[in-house]
């Protein structure tokens, strides 16, 4: 019994001397600014500051001694932290949000086949391009849900993706996951944005879809600086976009939203939290 | 019955689906007719597409060039009847989108380009057989369209042994290299006789499924003084793929990342080896071949001689139509064919049959969770782990995928038709597939 206790007892201070020794001889000295910029990113690892992860972020930002990209998930608040702990000015950067410009979904808009594969976009659209006829509408196999950090993505039940504006934090992942590239990063201050992708012209587009642009210019007309057109489709100027609004009751197929005005039909968020928290 | 059908021989893995030949079977090969326009696509063959050499309002005749080979890996296209070029432009394709075509109105003589000549091939070299095949635009014509020539040219230092003639016909529902062996069993030795001169093959193998006794007899009866062996093998799918059929004629294993010619050996398809003797000896081009129509939504099941570019609409035509609505439309087996959007795109050289399938006959199984009850595994011919690998494949784990063999796979869905979860392996793995070569051209 002695025996176990003394020898048992020794192994563990002998090998508590040698770790503890091994811990300052072998110490990897680790900037605290660093540690300090790591503790107040948001740690959802997402890349969209182009560094990968917050880690690498945190380490470009403590070894170079300048903020050289922002931080859209962590926005001004985190920004200003960092700039403290720093001592530098903070990086200004216009938050952002992904908006999935599409309300196509399977009610509103064809299919050409009846896809039966992996449920994922990238595989769908090897499938002859698709299976929706639109070329460039949402598949709604959910693979920019899937992708976000933030669980701000919701597919309805229809086959649509709906982004949270409340959650999401512009890192635009869901951008890069899309085969179709119907998600863009539009400014977080714009809330009327024109849902449709398609470059088709407007026969087409009807045939496909109920609510796609037909490129017909009634929004151009009625609010003339808030709008263009190219190749068949409207956008909103975001730069000079305070007009934008009066046009949506004009629009004939309804692709103009207000997101003040609720989600796309089918989607479970509410547009009360149409705005990001501040903070 | 003069074939022993005892102890065949076979590879590990693979399964047995319901064959279904007998729609089609004792259908002896007829002539489509002349459709009124052929769409013959310039992309028909594993490599780059060819170029359109002639312009709209051209006349042409049949087996003239349309389309010239762009490199090594790539045939030319020729015109598979006589008549006004209308246009070259994009059209429905077999692939799901439109495809650069050059579209032929048919003036209905179908008369031949004058000067095309057959050649003894007993006085031509190996090299101008192989010019012969290569300009005659041969590709594999079980489906998979891999041009011919580039099979026929193994580097030096890749010697070659052993050829295989593949009479195997292992999909499903297809019967028209059953058909071909039974009725043109003289251009499949015309055939043999090019390919051996060409190779300095020793050996020389013809593997048919036990499931086709009269072809093995027939043929066994054609070759019983000549220097080919006639292998019955066991009725499982996929015998007829390139590597399973190696492995159980010869024994050999084609080494991960390999090919046939790695272990001495070239395997052609039987339909290809008739393309090779018209080619050669005749001069034909190939501009038709044989294909079965056939399937539950189809009236009359038939093994037709169609030109390229006839429309799917125009040969379920010619067998009396549809029995209702299409829920599936298939282009080449039921394993490894093509589903088709619609049956305005035309047949092209790969088209080895054309299934149509009604609602009843096409159940929609909800996916399940993976069971782990390893029937994929037990199925898979590769012998890799398709569960395995799908799983990775849908977290975009390529490395993973990689490391677990996903190049391995040789697509022939025997995972996906074992799962009783209904899961989508295949399909999963194939995507894996495409991301790790992306990768690698990436470097």
């Amino acid at each position: 019994m002695l025996a176990a206790i003394l020898s048992l007892g020794g192994i563990g201070l002998a090998a508590a001397v040698a770790l503890g020794f091994a811990a300052k001889k072998f110490a990897v000295e680790v900037d605290p600014r660093e540690q300090a910029i790591l503790e107040v990113l948001p740690n959802a690892n997402c890349g969209a500051c182009g560094f990968p992860g917050c880690s690498g972020y945190a380490k470009m930002v403590a070894t170079s001694d300048k903020i050289a990209a922002a931080c859209p998930p962590g926005g001004a608040v985190v920004m200003e932290k960092i700039a403290n702990i720093m001592g530098l000015a903070p990086v200004e950067a216009e938050p952002m949000v992904a908006v999935v410009l599409c309300q196509g979904d399977d009610g509103k808009a064809r299919q050409k086949y009846h896809y039966l594969g992996v449920h994922d976009c990238v595989a769908a659209q090897k499938v002859a391009d698709g299976p929706k006829t639109c070329p460039s509408g949402c598949l709604g196999l959910g693979t920019c849900a899937r992708v976000c950090p933030f669980d701000a993505i919701e597919m309805t039940p229809d086959g649509l993706a709906v982004i949270s504006r409340a959650r999401c934090t512009g890192c635009g992942k869901c951008v890069s996951s899309c085969p179709r590239s119907v998600i863009g990063m539009k400014p977080l201050d714009a809330t009327v944005h024109v849902l449709c992708n398609s470059h088709d012209k407007g026969g087409l587009v009807r045939k496909y879809c109920d609510i796609g642009c037909i490129g017909c210019m009634i929004c151009k007309k009625t609010a003339p600086t808030a709008y263009e057109i190219e190749n068949f489709l409207a956008s909103v100027v975001y730069e000079n976009h305070g007009d934008a609004e009066v046009a949506i009751e004009k629009c004939p197929t309804k692709c103009i939203r207000n997101f003040m005005d609720g989600y796309p039909e089918g989607s479970s968020f509410s547009a009360p939290t149409c705005m990001r928290e501040a903070g | 019955m003069s074939v022993a059908m005892k102890n065949l021989k076979t590879f590990p893995g693979g399964l047995h689906p319901p064959d279904n030949k007998q729609w089609s079977a004792d259908k002896p090969i007829e002539d489509c007719p002349m459709p009124d326009e052929l769409v013959i696509p310039l992309a028909q063959h594993i490599g780059a597409p060819a170029e359109a050499c002639v312009e709209a309002g051209e006349l042409v005749k049949k087996g003239q060039l349309v389309g010239t080979a762009k490199g090594f890996v790539s045939v030319p296209i020729h015109a598979s009847t006589s008549g006004e070029v209308v246009a070259v432009e994009p059209r429905p394709h077999p692939m799901g989108k439109a495809l650069p075509a050059v579209v032929i109105k048919p003036d209905g003589e179908d008369a031949w380009l004058p000067g095309l000549q057959g050649g003894d091939p007993a006085s031509l070299s190996p090299v101008e057989l192989r010019d012969r095949i290569r300009d005659a635009g041969i590709v594999g014509m079980g489906g998979a369209t891999f041009p011919a020539h580039v099979k026929l040219s193994p580097p030096e230092d890749k010697p070659i042994d052993t050829l295989i003639l593949n009479g195997v016909e292992c999909e499903p529902y297809l019967t028209a290299d059953h058909r071909l062996m039974l009725e043109r069993p003289e251009a499949i030795l015309g055939g043999i006789a090019i390919l051996q001169k060409i190779l300095g093959v020793k050996r020389t193998c013809i593997g048919i499924e036990a499931n086709k006794p009269d072809a093995i007899e027939q043929l066994t009866a054609a070759t019983s003084d000549l220097p080919i062996e006639v292998v019955p093998l066991q009725v499982k799918y996929p015998q007829g793929a390139e590597k399973q059929l190696i492995l159980a004629i010869t024994g050999r294993e084609v080494p991960s990342g390999g090919l046939p010619m790695d272990v001495g050996v070239v395997v052609q398809n039987v339909g290809t080896c008739t393309a090779i003797d018209d080619a050669v000896r005749r001069g034909l081009p190939l501009v038709e071949r044989i294909a079965t129509i056939t399937g539950p939504g189809v009236v009359e099941p038939k093994n037709l001689r169609i030109r390229v570019g006839t429309s799917l609409q125009y040969l379920v035509d010619q067998c009396g139509g549809l029995k209702g609505e299409p829920a599936k439309i298939i282009m080449g087996g039921p394993m490894m064919g093509m589903a088709q959007l619609s049956l305005d795109v035309p047949a092209t050289r790969g088209t080895s049959g054309l299934l149509l399938f009604t609602s009843e006959n096409v159940p929609v199984r909800p996916e399940g969770p993976c069971l782990r009850c390893g029937r994929c595994v037990r199925a898979c011919p590769a012998r890799i782990l398709p569960t395995t690998i799908a799983a990775y494949a849908r977290l975009d784990l390529t490395d993973e995928a990689e490391a677990y063999h996903a190049m391995d796979c040789i697509e022939c869905g025997c995972c996906t038709y074992s799962c009783p979860a209904a899961l989508p392996l295949v399909q999963a793995i194939r995507g894996a597939k495409g991301a790790i070569l992306a990768k690698r051209r990436k470097g």
